[in-house]
């Protein structure tokens, strides 16, 4: 339609009253026009942008899922079970990245959990107010560190001290104990899924820290204070009031630490010594997921490694998008109690 | 009675004690990491790290063309991911504050937010290294982007949902379009909250190593050409830490240190421009 036909109440009564001519009213829908097909476009764009966050997800999934077809289809699902890793014949079998992944992770979260939770403990109960802030901003800057400054601590620094000392001792005596002498058992090289799960468990330590303290301070304070008024300790107060409640949320922050530690690579790739073996000594060098595709993706020649190496990638993804998703349910649940 | 007053008593000592144990261990331990990393980086650090190409092994060198090749890849990443991001942000927090679109993009992003960086390495690598037939800078780029935009995204809608309603009902009074209102008045109201974002972010990635590695690989030389291999802090520290040279594990701590106090940096910058009521 002409714009200078298209005028509002409002210009034919400014007209009326000789206040715009007809040019003024068709400049000012030109103007109107102009600003409604700018309003749209915009709208569109960020539609545009949240569905493309979308289409990233679903091409990670496709891509990945595409790539490692090839290697799904010549072992078929005896690639997840199969403890072979061999290069020069072509035969690849994930086992023994996942039960790395799995089990640095384990000892990670065995460590960082209890220490965490300790922490965040220190930090709503007994810390005096004037301290508890710098702790705080500390730990959030300390969450913000790189992994690959951890990895290089690790290798040089972390490694050879527990060659030294830890790895000896738990060799001369948990080494010893019936039932759990298979753990502790073979030479102490430094390197391996032990140095590289105490690695895992410094790094998740901030995460989760920060995580249970923010759950914990949520803990309504009439709480807390009718507990201390039927005469309970403090330990009593946060074991039998501050934890049941923060219960969900303390999973999920646990979680999320779970998905960082399962899907870490830098910090573990540089201690765990990349053998494609499953030992039963913890100090035995293993593999992970992230490190056997961080050590070989490069150098991998051939469309069977590379794909077994993508697999190994999807498989990973698999992992930790399931992890992380309970633990967004658990967060978003928590987060709605107290909104 | 008082047996058990006692037992009481002492598991309460007890478990103050560990809280107590538990912190000074933790933070001690993470002091020591800093401390350590401190006094071997600093050992290294001289003008020649930045004004002198990285060596061939066993003679000494800089750290020149890493650093500018980090420098390139995060500029790169932040160019690409934050208009996106903010985008993104925008729908979620004033077009569709409730609908599914949002509420599915909204757990898809916090996924994205922590998923394993490695995998977002093979994903561009599959996508762009693999059909263009060689290793770039481009796409050293494009991956990290892909860790820029699920950060930028969450602030962005953070931020613009801590805009008081009254200032947009204000606007649209005066007869402002929405889009206007939108950039005009709520992207400036939340203006330090969303700066913020782009800096963590880019604290975030200026030491992602992971997805630099089969992306952008590394590059011995000077090359700023974003078509070919470029070298980056991160995957120059991961090459020369394992390797059997003197000088170059001397130099990985260097770019250890520098990366940690670029970081460092960055996310005090970030938390000092949000007022300290704002957040938490």
């Amino acid at each position: 339609m002409d714009p200078a036909r298209r005028r509002s109440v409002v210009d034919v009564a400014l007209q009326e009253a000789g206040v715009v001519s007809v040019e003024g009213a068709a400049a000012r829908a030109k103007v109107l026009d102009r600003l409604r097909l700018g309003d749209a476009a915009f709208r569109q764009m960020t539609r545009a942008a949240a569905v493309g966050v979308l289409l990233l997800l679903s091409g990670v999934i496709v891509s990945l899922v595409a790539g490692s077809l090839p290697a799904f289809r010549t072992f078929g699902f005896g690639f997840l079970v199969s403890e072979r890793w061999n290069p020069v014949t072509d035969n690849f079998g994930a086992l023994p990245a996942i039960y790395g992944t799995v089990l640095t992770s384990a000892i990670a979260m065995l460590i960082a959990v209890p220490v965490g939770l300790m922490i965040a403990f220190f930090l709503t109960e007994l810390c005096p107010p004037w301290l508890r802030r710098p702790i705080g901003i500390a730990i959030e800057l300390l969450a913000g560190v790189p992994s690959i400054i951890y990895g290089i601590w690790g290798l040089f620094i972390f490694a050879p001290f527990l060659q030294g000392t830890l790895q000896p001792f738990l060799i001369g005596t948990l080494g010893h104990v019936p039932g759990i002498a298979a753990l502790f058992s073979g030479p102490p090289y430094g390197i391996g899924m032990l140095t590289a799960g105490l690695i895992l468990a410094i790094m998740v330590l901030p995460f989760v820290t920060s995580i249970s303290r923010d759950v914990f301070e949520a803990v309504p304070p009439v709480l807390k204070e009718a507990a201390y008024g039927v005469g309970c300790t403090t330990w009593e107060v946060v074991r039998y009031v501050v934890l049941p409640y923060a219960r969900v949320g303390v999973i999920g922050g646990v979680m999320l630490g779970l998905g960082r530690a399962l899907g870490e690579t830098m910090a573990v790739t540089f201690v765990i010594g990349n053998a494609h073996r499953i030992s039963a000594s913890l100090l035995a060098p293993g593999t992970t997921i992230s490190a056997t595709i961080a050590n070989e993706f490069t150098e991998a020649v051939g469309d069977l490694y590379t794909s077994s190496l993508i697999a190994l990638g999807l498989i990973l993804f698999v992992i930790t998008f399931i992890v992380l998703a309970v633990a967004r349910y658990m967060l978003m649940r928590i987060e709605r109690r107290i909104g | 009675m008082t047996a058990r007053y006692t037992a009481r008593h002492r598991t309460n000592v007890v478990a103050t004690a560990l809280a107590l144990a538990a912190t000074t261990v933790g933070l001690g331990w993470l002091a020591l990491i800093l401390g350590s990393l401190l006094w071997q980086g600093f050992s290294g650090l001289s003008l020649r790290v930045f004004t002198e190409m990285t060596p061939p092994p066993g003679s000494s060198g800089g750290l020149l063309n890493p650093i500018v090749g980090s420098l390139i890849l995060t500029v790169l990443a932040v160019a690409i991911g934050t208009p996106v991001g903010i985008l993104a942000g925008t729908y979620l927090a004033e077009y569709g504050r409730h609908d599914r679109l949002s509420s599915v993009v909204r757990f898809i992003n916090d996924i994205l937010l922590s998923a394993p960086s490695i995998v977002v390495g093979l994903f561009i690598y599959e996508i762009m290294v693999a059909p263009m037939g060689h290793f770039s800078g481009w796409a050293g780029g494009v991956a990290l982007a892909m860790l820029v935009i699920p950060v930028v995204v969450r602030t962005t809608e953070d931020m613009l949902t801590l805009v008081p309603n009254a200032l947009r009902e204000a606007a649209t009074s005066i007869g402002l379009p929405r889009s206007l209102t939108i950039t005009r008045i709520c992207y400036r109201a939340a203006r330090a909250g969303m700066v913020t974002g782009v800096l963590l972010a880019v604290a975030r990635i200026s030491g992602e190593t992971a997805p630099l590695l089969f992306t952008s690989l590394n590059n011995q030389f000077w090359s700023p050409n974003l078509n070919a291999p470029m070298a980056s802090l991160p995957v120059v520290i991961f090459q020369f830490a394992l390797s059997p040279y003197k000088d170059w594990q001397s130099l990985a701590w260097t770019g250890a240190l520098i990366i940690t106090l670029a970081v460092l940096a960055l996310s005090i910058t970030a938390r000092a421009l949000v007022p300290s009521g704002k957040q938490s």
